[in-house]
């Protein structure tokens, strides 16, 4: 960042330009342009905003998190358990699981606020591992290693039953998706958000101004935990079913990849990448479902080494 | 009790072996390689091969894969490693994650997604058993081995560290590396031989745990976590660090997983967070440097 920014170049750049509208539209037109791939479009929209819940933290405060599935894991799990045995209806299920997840997150953000890197990725690592375990083992309350089962869903709004197309979920995702990121948009681009960079490019400097780095840190890392929650809470929800892998590494590790590909520190990465990503699965996992692994693998080494701005350097209007 | 207590110690030296390779490139690169275990897996997997259908002698073996392994991960590092080194930690990350999916698949194509099992030679099988009552320790020979080698091997890498010329060009190169090639130290070379070295050190780990540990396409992913805890709560400044946070893990993990195994690898994970949290550098770093 060359040129220094003043508050009401921040808030200028708040302003939604004529594409960012575009999208909006195409996003709540999908449903019905490709209601045959309902099912895949619900998924697009979770992981979008799941990847979009990593970059706030790696993107816009440079955590460098290998554990986000933790909170993931936790929404997903909490929605099916509160739809289970509390109250079936969707809202409050997201609701609820939205507001848990971000008081993980809280309580969480106490673990990355010290430490090099290594550190914060062992203790990101460590939190979506314990959640695992839990998981896995209070086999009475989550059904263990067979996955939470026989989640029934109330309609959305009193009204839209989720049917066997899919199309309903993948609405009633697309539009939980698109609120959010509206949020999350204003989020960023307010001074908070612009206090929020100084803090992940120069840290000694955002403290000499007397940005409260840590205070950030957690209400951006507790921020990120409930939106991540809110995408767990919908593929539970969606889906009727929350199995282990909502707590895995390969999560963690996938939707960072998407990240990288969509570009990491402006919202719409995650978007884009979460497309590419699941589109290319789609095909090659088609091709060869086994060693869909190696492919990945080698997209990454080789995003890597070409550097990843590059790609979508010419896209992101000159800033990174 | 003792029984346990010597398993874990067994356990622990044979993670140390794994990761000090790891622990010695952190430091000396600040490189974070996540792939490292897909270096032990392939250590495991010539064990196997040699050994079960070329029947090369145990002990011919062992020596062979350190070599073999080290060669592979001196050619990794000239090839793509080195381009890495000035880049941030998440370009790092990313990459070895990469490497490390691409291990695990590629070994899911080359061999079967089935585990590996390794029989022993007679004259490591079988158990003994001193002492009696509550003192009673009962020790199968194999582990008995592991710990004899680890400990050779350890003696012999804090002898090179801290007695010969290159020991200290290398504990200079951690220190400060613009230092060290100012004072005309190669540390490119200091580097590709140490990472060839840590690298052989985690395929000879692999391929004496062969029986111990599962050998399977997805270890570097299992025991991933296993080495990070090692490197991150020893720290990197010496191998006395990671070498007492490996014993301790494995302790800790043969006991957890003996006393409550309802809580599978609960504790260890909490462990380290707590570690973690309280002394963010490792327990026995010597602070200050990340």
């Amino acid at each position: 960042m060359n040129s220094p920014w003043t508050l009401s170049d921040v808030l200028a750049h708040h302003k939604m330009r004529w594409w960012e509208y575009l999208g909006v539209l195409f996003a709540l037109a999908c449903p019905w342009l490709f209601s045959s791939h309902a099912m895949m479009l619900n998924e697009i929209a979770i992981t979008a905003l799941f990847a979009v819940s990593l970059d706030l933290i790696l993107g816009y405060s440079g955590v460098v998190s290998l554990g986000h599935a933790a909170f993931f894991g936790w929404g997903a799990y909490s929605a099916g358990l509160f739809a289970k045995h509390i109250n079936n209806d969707p809202l409050v299920g997201l609701l609820f699981s939205l507001v848990s997840s971000g008081v993980l997150g809280g309580i969480c953000s106490l673990t990355i606020l010290r430490g090099s890197d290594l550190t914060r990725l062992m203790v990101t690592l460590g939190v979506s591992l314990i959640g695992f375990e839990l998981a896995n083992r209070l086999s009475g309350l989550t059904g263990g290693a067979d996955g939470l089962q026989g989640v029934l869903m109330g309609p959305v709004l009193g009204k839209f039953e989720f049917d066997l197309t899919g199309q309903v979920a993948c609405i009633y995702s697309v539009v939980v998706a698109l609120l959010v990121m509206v949020v999350l948009r204003r989020l960023v681009h307010s001074p908070f958000g612009a206090s929020l960079m100084t803090v992940r490019d120069n840290r000694l400097r955002a403290m000499a101004i007397g940005v409260s780095v840590s205070k950030s840190l957690m209400v951006i890392y507790a921020v990120s935990a409930a939106v991540a929650g809110l995408s767990g809470a919908l593929l539970a929800q969606t889906t009727g079913f929350a199995s282990l892998d909502v707590f895995s590494f390969e999560r963690s590790a996938d939707v960072m990849l998407m990240l990288v590909i969509g570009g990491v520190g402006w919202l719409y990465g995650g978007v884009i990448g979460a497309m590419v990503f699941k589109l290319i699965q789609d095909q090659l996992s088609s091709l060869t479902p086994q060693y869909w692994m190696f492919w990945i693998g080698l997209l990454l080494v080789v995003l890597v080494l070409v550097g990843r701005d590059r790609f979508l350097a010419p896209f992101k209007g000159g800033r990174s | 009790m003792l029984t346990l207590l010597f398993d874990g110690i067994a356990y622990g030296m044979l993670l140390f072996v794994l990761a000090v390779g790891l622990s010695i490139t952190l430091g000396l690169m600040n490189f974070i390689n996540l792939a490292h275990g897909a270096f032990a897996m392939m250590g495991g997997y010539l064990m196997v091969i040699m050994f079960k259908h070329f029947e090369v002698p145990f002990l011919l073996c062992l020596p062979l894969v350190f070599l073999l392994v080290a060669i592979a991960g001196a050619v990794l590092e000239r090839t793509l490693y080195r381009q890495l080194y000035q880049r941030t930690h998440l370009d790092q990350v990313l990459f070895s994650i990469g490497l490390a999916f691409m291990s695990v698949a590629a070994m899911d194509y080359l061999m079967g997604s089935s585990q590996q099992n390794l029989v022993l030679p007679e004259w490591l099988q079988g158990r003994g058993e001193v002492g009696e009552g509550a003192w009673n320790l009962g020790f199968g020979y194999y582990r008995l081995f592991i710990i004899a080698v680890c400990a050779c091997l350890t003696i012999v890498l804090q002898l090179i560290l801290s007695k010969t010329r290159f020991g200290s060009q290398l504990r200079a190169s951690v220190d400060d590396p613009t230092v060290a090639a100012g004072l005309g130290i190669a540390v490119n070379k200091v580097f590709l031989l140490t990472f060839a070295v840590g690298s052989g050190l985690a395929g000879l780990g692999g391929a004496l745990g062969a029986e111990i540990l599962s050998i399977e396409p997805l270890f570097p992913l299992k025991y991933m976590i296993y080495f990070l805890i090692v490197v991150a709560v020893g720290g990197t400044s010496s191998i006395t660090g990671p070498l007492l946070a490996a014993v301790f893990l494995g302790v800790a993990d043969v006991m957890g997983k003996y006393y409550i195994p309802k809580l599978g690898g609960f504790v260890v994970y909490v462990l380290m967070i707590v570690i973690l949290l309280w002394r963010p550098q490792g327990l026995f770093s010597r602070g200050g440097k990340s």
